[in-house]
């Protein structure tokens, strides 16, 4: 099972991301932002960091490089697509995702052991988790403020489209403390938590972040 | 050479972090009598030639795609003398 990473300027976490793929029983695949070639994978993560021209807005550059044409085109017929962090911002700038991430209210930069209910399970990442389970996986963000307008968030969760909540206080400032959230065929996911960064004993603060990797694994070999 | 200037704002319903930090630092600093800052981007565009409506039609089209996020931005666009 062949999971592209894509790597923009600025990506910091896509290395964790491939690691997380490969503990998850699956094979990375290295993509590069400059390159359209999706190489044949089942599925692309889209990993946290910075991306060139966060100048302007987080991700709005990073949304027209070539190989954001082919994951768009891709997501649209299907591939699954997960966003964290940086890679959330690129999807809601690349209007696969509704919305749009701010700065956070608390104006700082926030790193945590964030708490997650997982919300639905009707996503391609996120087939492996029990509906209501909470999970623990680090969080950081400056700019992970979820926002979008009434009618949209009303939309989400009429839809099931919410996919994890934070579960205790607010940690930057998200509607409805909205943590993820998917597209109506619940191939793309984006979130702003770290799983990636909870996937080992030894590094994470727990093993929770798996189950989305796992998930991909199963829902593209029952597909 | 005609310069064009676009302006973004946050929207009016969207948390501006920025602005309100600018704000609470205003007043101890001695400057009162500010109720509120909102904190936008200020875009000056050099074009080729005259700015020509067709010119401005084109930038108009980059602000909304590029220079500002509809989602949770404003822009407006002008020419500047």
């Amino acid at each position: 099972m062949r999971v592209g990473v894509v790597t923009f300027p600025g990506s910091l976490d896509d290395r964790d991301a491939a690691r997380a793929v490969r503990v998850a029983g699956g094979e990375p695949v290295v993509l590069w932002h400059g390159d359209d070639d999706l190489r044949g994978v089942d599925a692309v993560v889209l990993p946290g960091g910075f991306s060139y021209g966060d100048y302007l807005r987080c991700g709005a550059i990073a949304r027209f490089a070539p190989v954001m044409r082919s994951v768009v085109e891709a997501a649209h017929g299907g591939l699954p697509v997960l966003g964290i962090c940086n890679g959330f911002q690129v999807l809601c700038e690349s209007h696969l995702l509704p919305g749009a991430l701010i700065r956070n209210d608390v104006r700082r930069f926030v790193c945590v052991d964030q708490r997650l209910r997982v919300e639905s399970t009707a996503t391609a990442w996120t087939a492996d988790y029990a509906e209501g389970q909470e999970v623990v996986v680090p969080l950081k963000n400056g700019e992970g403020g979820y926002v979008a307008d009434e009618a949209t968030l009303d939309r989400l969760e009429g839809e099931g489209r919410v996919v994890v909540r934070y579960v205790g206080p607010n940690p930057n400032g998200s509607m409805r403390q909205i943590a993820g959230i998917a597209n109506e065929r619940g191939n793309v996911v984006g979130l702003m938590p770290h799983p990636e960064h909870a996937v080992e004993a030894l590094t994470g603060p727990t093993t929770d972040g798996l189950g989305f990797f796992t998930s991909v694994l199963h829902q593209v070999v029952s597909a | 050479m005609g310069r064009v200037v676009v302006d973004v704002m946050p929207k009016p319903e969207i948390l501006d972090p920025q602005g309100k930090a600018v704000a609470s630092a205003l007043p101890k600093l001695g400057f009162e009598g500010i109720a509120s800052v909102r904190q936008g981007k200020r875009f000056e565009l050099e074009v080729e030639g005259e700015v020509t409506e067709e010119r401005l039609a084109e930038v108009r089209r980059a602000a909304e795609t590029l220079l500002s996020n509809p989602v949770i931005e404003d822009f407006t666009v002008r020419v500047e003398a």
